[in-house]
């Protein structure tokens, strides 16, 4: 069954692209939507169908080949696909959240012209998200890979009337193709030394080497640079909350939920690979920390409640790095499914919030909002005590995981882990009171039209609330008594962790102390936003250095525009004004003008004077006499 | 007997319509030109996809100078033969919107360039190549210099007299061959034959490598390039761009590898590099360039540039990259001029910082050119990747750092063509573009199809690397027969 109906799942979300692209003008929005939505939704069904079928299988690999794609020599690229637990889960994510902001989008983007536009491209990126997960083999994976990035540009750009989002659209697009070199360099280091690109080939034959071959180190450091720019960590993650301009919706299924993840869902796919080469290891655990650290720093001062969350995406994909790094790797997706559920939430709620604000985006003109809207309160209220960590919710357990294992790796970056479980408790609770405790801090005409958003937007939310909060059941530790479930399940895809070695006492202990930590950080929040009314000062305002660096987000865009985009366009006029136009050209025209010279010069010897032409003839006899003299003497 | 009508249809057709008076010369000439695409379709349904030349015909011609008029067809020239009769068409109905005066001459002139480009990517021997390679360069000069820009003479002037100078190193090459050559022809499975000495293979490889570096462009005999496309009329920048740049890539893999592989083998890595350097240089060019024609320009310079580092590096992969990516290129390159067309011939410039918001009042125009644009960033799924693909592997496999900076293209061909995009269809509307009006009748039958192969190519490129592979491998067993490793 696996086998006849596994293509059925990418092949809906792309005849609703092409269905609702070639109707979206002429479709009524009620039809595109149910398009939409319902493809996505069959897709679904298929998933849960398969999922069930693999947990009742002893099998747990099942490969599926369409067609042969690139095929030269040795190389040999099948369009094909490989269903096994890890792909199975991540269908399940993308077409469960898929749906869900399928349906919230229905209702958040009624208003919009581009209504039928953004439904295609929404199903678009669900179907290469899906090819990205679903391939055997690198290349097909890079085909999602690049695709998913199309569908971020199209989305990010979509209201590309406003310039700042076109450009916005387009260092994503840029930035992730630097990763993507990466990536494209990494599966050729693969194919020359394994011979293929198939995960079934390349994993056994690496199981085979020695631990920290060169190869070895050579192939994760640059699948890492691809997964860095997808994933959006350090230095390539500033395209990240700049992508915070397409829709919200977007911003949930692409920017949070799924397509940020796969880097991290290449690695855990490659696990074989990356357990080889511990220094690549260290190198993603080290990146992993300080994205997390630096991302949550700059989430503290944000005052837009999508740039918040946007931070604090990057924070929490750092969190996955670290998991990664330290060999967590099951912890790590853990975490990516429950911070798809939580985060997904947060966005859309964000959304809720922004809609019923009528577009403002700026926490500095909310609060007082919990009244109005009681369901976006109560669901971003779950979603985030889940990212911060608090039990019994989801995120409690997967960043618990993470942590346990850095602790076991490294004491250090516990640490940096714990303070960046402290500050994005911080962060995400000013967030949750500045919105909606204390007075509204907005105009009074805008105050009298605040809604509560439609139901087909708040079935989403609690949907998404419910799955935040009970999410981290599918992996409860043995501490707790727990079966760890989605470890042993995914062992079935040849992905297994490092073995935790603490005791029970320690494990309670480094849980005791993180859940403390979110505590301190609750109760400062509320004490600073909730009882003293705090509001963040306008932009302009004097800020201390740390407030002004967090505020200005380190000033990277100002560092990377200053050392690579600045130089480059220098050396842009500079090859083109002085090198092509001037040294080339200029020795190109002299070849010419030289021939143009010389020929002026030759022309003056045809002066038309017989008598000089005669003279001419004459030496020339006299030279010729001369030379047969000289070489017979 | 196929191949002589392949050659002369177009012949026939330039004929034909030089003596068409007023707007029925293109109806004419897109007939013929039609007719050619289903004589190369029946070419197609009848090749056998192995190694030997088909369709092989060989009339004495010259016989005191053993000339002989000898063509056929092997997997390599079957492909270049695709990509003219694919393109020309195509070319000849984007030109449908311009009423050209004289276009009977004009079209006269395309169809004769068709003529020559064939003979060509068919001819086994060396003179017939050398005389096809002119018939191809004079009609697309007076194209160029009669219906082009302000400064057309000029800009032609250096073309013309460049790409000759080129012609003539070649020219110089093939007679030096010829008098090697003990049976006194041209024929070039004798000049494959030739034992020539180290030194001999030297200085042949670089007239030939001049001539065909010129016609390519490979950095940094460029020059004359940005101006010729910029100042030519849209059909001929297309038919310069699109088709006869690919005489120099053909060039390379029928003559330079086969008759000089010691040559090869001892200067690949100069041309490697320059190849190379023309990537990254023409790329960073193109970050700031103010008028979109000149932008794709240089582009162009850059994606040749990958084409030819993919050859030079001498592998399969690298020589059937090359083969998609000739077809991709042509595809990519004219559509994208041809969008270029469609703006500046309503309102009549092409520079970047005065256009703007187009998307917003030609939406079909706009999911055209992005898909254009995707192709020619090779984005997994478009023509583009699967030659790209193949092209930097070979790269890589001959040197790993040549192939982290040949791959740079992946994201600078992004950044400019992104930032071209933006500019010009992205953002708001100003007073100029509010005028301009979408995509209709012809242009959607140009831009649909180009469209359609793009994707068509880039989801399933097995038919045409079937078709070369074989041609491609012999070749390249050839080379290693003769020691080149």
């Amino acid at each position: 069954m696996i086998n006849s109906l596994l293509w059925l799942i990418p092949l809906l979300p792309l005849l609703g692209f092409v269905i609702n692209g070639l109707g979206r003008n002429t479709f009524s929005k009620n039809l595109i939507g149910i398009i939409g939505s319902g493809t996505i939704l069959i897709s679904f069904i298929l998933s849960v169908v398969l999922f069930l079928e693999l947990s009742g299988s002893t099998q747990k690999q099942f490969p599926v080949e369409l067609f042969d794609w690139i095929s030269v020599a040795n190389l040999h690229i099948p369009l094909s696909f490989l269903y096994d637990p890890l792909s199975a889960i991540m269908l399940l994510i993308i077409t469960g959240i898929g749906f869900l902001i399928h349906i919230y989008s229905v209702g958040y983007m009624h208003y919009d012209e581009g209504f039928g536009k953004f439904f295609a491209y929404l199903n678009l990126f669900i179907f290469f998200m899906l090819i990205l997960v679903l391939g055997s083999n690198y290349i097909v994976m890079f085909i999602g890979w690049e695709g998913v990035g199309l569908c971020s540009y199209l989305l990010i750009g979509f209201w590309f009337t406003n310039d700042s989002y076109a450009s916005a659209a387009k260092k994503a697009f840029v930035m992730n193709r630097i990763g993507d070199l990466g990536f494209l360099l990494g599966v050729f280091v693969i194919f020359t030394t394994f011979g293929s690109v198939e995960f079934a080939k390349v994993f056994p034959l690496a199981a085979n080497m020695m631990p920290g071959a060169a190869t070895i180190t050579l192939i994760t450091v640059l699948l890492f640079i691809g997964a860095c720019g997808k994933s959006a960590q350090l230095p390539l993650f500033t395209w990240l909350p700049d992508a915070m301009a397409g829709p919200t919706p977007v911003s949930a299924l692409i920017h949070a939920a799924t397509m940020v993840t796969a880097g991290i869902y290449m690695i855990a796919r490659s696990s074989v690979l990356f357990d080889l080469a511990p220094i690549t290891q260290n190198l993603i655990a080290i990146i992993g920390t300080a994205t997390a650290l630096i991302a949550a720093i700059i989430a503290l001062t944000q005052t837009d409640i999508k740039k918040v969350l946007a931070y604090s995406t990057v924070s929490q994909l750092g969190y996955m790095f670290l998991g990664l790094g330290v060999g967590a790797y099951t912890g790590s997706f853990f975490h990516v499914i429950t911070h798809a559920f939580f985060k997904a939430l947060l966005f859309l709620g964000a959304g809720a919030v922004i809609h019923a604000m009528h577009h403002q985006q700026d926490m500095r003109h909310m609060g007082g909002l919990s009244k109005k809207l009681k369901i976006t309160f109560a669901t971003m209220m779950i979603g985030t005590i889940a990212i911060a960590g608090l039990p019994p919710f989801s995120g409690f357990f997967s960043k618990d995981e993470i942590l346990a294992h850095a602790y076991q790796e490294n004491k250090v970056l516990w640490a940096i882990g714990l303070i960046t479980a402290f500050l994005t408790a911080f962060y995400m609770f000013r967030m949750m009171f500045l919105t909606f405790s204390g007075k509204y801090r907005g105009t009074h005409h805008a105050e009298e039209k605040i809604h509560e958003a439609p139901s087909n937007m708040t079935i989403p939310l609690i949907v998404l609330a419910v799955l935040a909060a009970v999410g981290g059941l599918i992996n409860i530790p043995h501490v707790f008594g727990g079966n760890e479930w989605l470890a042993h399940w995914l062992t079935g895809a040849g992905v297994a962790q490092h073995e935790l070695s603490l005791d029970h006492t320690t494990e309670f202990g480094l849980m005791g102390v993180s859940v403390l930590a979110a505590v301190v950080a609750l109760l400062y929040a509320y004490t600073r936003y909730v009882k003293n009314e705090h509001v963040p000062v306008a932009d302009e305002a004097e800020r201390s250095v740390f407030a002004k660096i967090s505020y200005n987000k380190f000033y990277l865009d100002e560092i990377y525009d200053a050392i690579i985009a600045k130089p480059l366009n220098a050396f842009s006029k500079f090859f083109y004004r002085i090198i092509d136009k001037k040294v080339i050209d200029g020795l190109v025209n002299g070849v010419g003008w030289t021939a143009n010279e010389g020929s002026k010069g030759l022309r003056l010897l045809q002066s038309g004077n017989v008598g000089f032409y005669i003279f001419m003839m004459v030496f020339g006899i006299v030279a010729l006499l001369l030379y047969t003299y000289l070489s017979i003497a | 007997m196929e191949l002589i009508l392949l050659i002369f249809l177009p012949l026939a057709g330039a004929i034909v319509t030089s003596f068409i008076k007023g707007g029925a010369a293109k109806i004419s000439a897109l007939g013929f030109a039609l007719a050619s695409l289903c004589v190369t379709i029946g070419l197609i349904t009848q090749f056998t996809p192995d190694a030997t030349t088909q369709f092989a015909v060989n009339y004495p011609w010259i016989q005191q100078l053993g000339i002989n008029f000898h063509v056929g067809l092997d997997g390599i020239s079957l492909i270049t033969v695709i990509l003219t009769n694919v393109l020309m068409p195509l070319i000849i109905l984007a030109s449908f919107k311009h009423d050209y005066k004289n276009a009977n001459s004009f079209y006269a002139l395309v169809l004769f360039m068709q003529a020559g480009l064939l003979l060509v990517f068919t001819a086994l021997d060396g003179f017939l190549f050398y005389i096809g390679w002119e018939a191809a360069l004079i009609p697309v000069y007076f194209i160029c210099a009669m219906w082009g820009g302000k400064d057309r003479i000029k800009v032609n002037m250096k073309f013309f007299v460049y790409t000759i100078a080129g012609s003539l190193f070649m020219l110089l090459g093939i007679i030096y061959l010829y008098l090697q050559n003990p049976a006194n022809n041209f024929d070039f499975n004798a000049f494959y034959a030739l034992e020539l000495d180290k030194y001999q293979q030297g200085w042949i490889f670089w007239a030939f490598f001049i001539a065909f570096a010129i016609k390519m462009p490979i950095f940094p005999f460029h020059t004359w390039q940005p101006d010729t496309y910029t100042e030519a009329p849209a059909t001929g920048t297309m038919l310069l761009s699109g088709i006869m740049l690919k005489m120099g890539i053909y060039g390379v893999i029928r003559w330079l590898l086969p008759v000089v592989p010691q040559g090869v083998n001892d200067w690949m890595c100069v041309a490697l590099i320059l190849s190379i350097i023309g990537i990254v240089y023409a790329s960073v060019i193109a970050f700031t360039q103010k008028n979109a024609k000149r932008l794709v320009a240089y582009s162009s310079i850059s994606h040749v540039g990958l084409i030819a580092a993919g050859i030079f590096a001498i592998n399969l992969q690298g020589l059937q990259g090359a083969m998609v990516q000739m077809l991709s290129h042509g595809i990519n390159v004219i559509g994208l001029f041809f969008v270029l067309d469609i703006i500046f011939s309503r309102l009549k410039t092409n520079k970047i910082e005065e256009l703007g918001g187009i998307a917003k009042v030609a939406p079909q125009l706009a999911i055209t050119f992005l898909i254009i644009v995707l192709g020619t960033v090779a984005l997994p799924g478009t023509n583009g990747f699967i030659g790209e693909f193949l092209l930097l592997y070979s790269i890589y496999d001959y040197n790993i750092w040549m192939g982290a900076i040949a791959g740079l293209t992946i994201i600078f061909s992004a950044v400019y063509m992104l930032r071209m995009y933006q500019k010009v269809m992205l953002g708001k509307t100003n007073e100029l573009t509010l005028t301009f009006t979408d995509i209709k009748g012809t242009e959607k039958v140009v831009l649909y199809s180009i469209c359609i192969l793009i994707v068509l190519l880039g989801v399933y490129p097995k038919p045409i690397l079937h078709l070369s592979e074989a041609s491609v491998q012999h070749l390249l067993e050839q080379l290693k027969l003769k020691g080149l490793n």
